[in-house]
């Protein structure tokens, strides 16, 4: 959790137990460089320093930067995103119960001032999900407990 | 981020003693709420990357029954008890004198935990809020089964906020003929160790 990898053709990116964290993913398909940012939080402006690949305002353009470093091109990048669910129902009566949610939005956002298409996403529900996202095709298998499993 | 990274031994020592104390408190609440012998660890003192803590229960996918309760007061904490899944069946099956085999815990048992939770963290805190002298309320425990992985992302995101590290205190409750195991965290949340600390009068 709260960290970033990029990988090439035919590797594939993994993140397990996503439960209020977003997986964020990347691809460029003409290189098939993909990348992947497991995001704790919405918003750095809140935190007092750390580990910026926690994130979602500072992953995002750091995970473009490291692709772009292995040779993707940021104008072809789409995105796919899972996560952001609301594990406990009565957990506390502040902000911090919506954290789900939010780093849901804030991935977004910053992928839409990024304009960077978003493909799929399956985010929110009550369940974690574990993901493993394919550089070969940009497919995304989404695993959980309860629920099945999918492509997206 | 050096929040936890120079703590040192004294403390250290301090919330492990705070922490058997506690624990302590909870086996026996715990023994008596399932009329059998609980026994528990001496509790270990963590400080780990947020990455590892999931391992600390057997990995982000382990299915779990995790139950969190929110600490508010003078030094603001989250309680977590996770109990891999076999754990939770069995723990809700004594307690509401029912066998839940591999299938699912329905809402009874659910409650059960909950239940269960309560009386355990209750004890503790009682026995921490003695010791340091602080105001310590729980709130409503909230209960989830799902992956390790995810039940911790909210508590560790929270501490993400102040640092890439959490100081875990952990304990395991093991009762003995039927291989229950239960992993209790205390999380403080940011400057709350501080606050512990001084309220017990440890100085660096």
């Amino acid at each position: 959790m709260a960290d970033l990898n990029v990988a090439q053709h035919p590797d594939i990116l993994q993140t397990c137990g996503l439960g209020s964290c977003v997986g964020a993913c990347l691809w460029d398909p003409v290189t098939k460089i993909g990348g992947m940012a497991h995001v704790m939080l919405p918003s750095s402006t809140l935190a007092k320093g750390g580990n910026e690949a926690k994130f979602a305002d500072t992953a995002v353009p750091i995970l473009i930067n490291e692709m772009v470093r292995l040779g993707a091109d940021k104008s072809r990048l789409v995105a796919k995103i899972a996560g952001g669910a609301q594990m406990f129902a009565f957990y506390s009566a502040n902000d911090i119960m919506k954290i789900g949610d939010r780093n849901t939005e804030a991935v977004k956002a910053v992928l839409q001032q990024a304009k960077i298409r978003l493909l799929a996403q399956d985010t929110g529900g009550n369940y974690g999900r574990t993901i493993e996202f394919y550089t070969t095709d940009n497919r995304l298998y989404v695993r959980t407990i309860n629920l099945g499993e999918k492509y997206i | 981020m050096a929040a936890y990274e120079n703590i040192s031994e004294h403390k250290l020592d301090a919330f492990r003693e705070i922490g058997t104390i506690g624990a302590g408190n909870g086996a026996t609440a715990l023994s008596q709420m399932m009329n059998r012998k609980i026994g528990m660890t001496v509790p270990a003192i963590r400080v780990l990357p947020f990455a590892q803590v999931p391992d600390v229960v057997g990995g982000p996918e382990r299915l779990v029954a995790g139950v969190i309760t929110s600490v508010e007061g003078h030094a603001p904490c989250n309680l977590l008890f996770m109990f891999p899944i076999e754990s939770a069946r069995m723990l809700a099956g004594v307690l509401i004198e029912c066998n839940y085999g591999d299938g699912e815990i329905d809402d009874i048992g659910r409650s059960a935990l909950v239940e269960a939770v309560n009386v355990i963290t209750g004890a503790f805190l009682n026995a921490l809020g003695d010791f340091a002298q602080l105001v310590m309320m729980p709130t409503v425990p909230a209960l989830a089964i799902d992956m390790a992985g995810a039940i911790l992302d909210v508590v560790l995101a929270q501490i993400g906020i102040i640092g890439d590290q959490v100081i875990l205190m952990e304990t395991v409750f093991t009762e003995i003929e039927e291989n229950v195991t239960g992993h209790f965290f205390l999380l403080p949340e940011a400057g709350s160790l501080e606050k512990i600390m001084e309220a017990i009068g440890v100085k660096d």
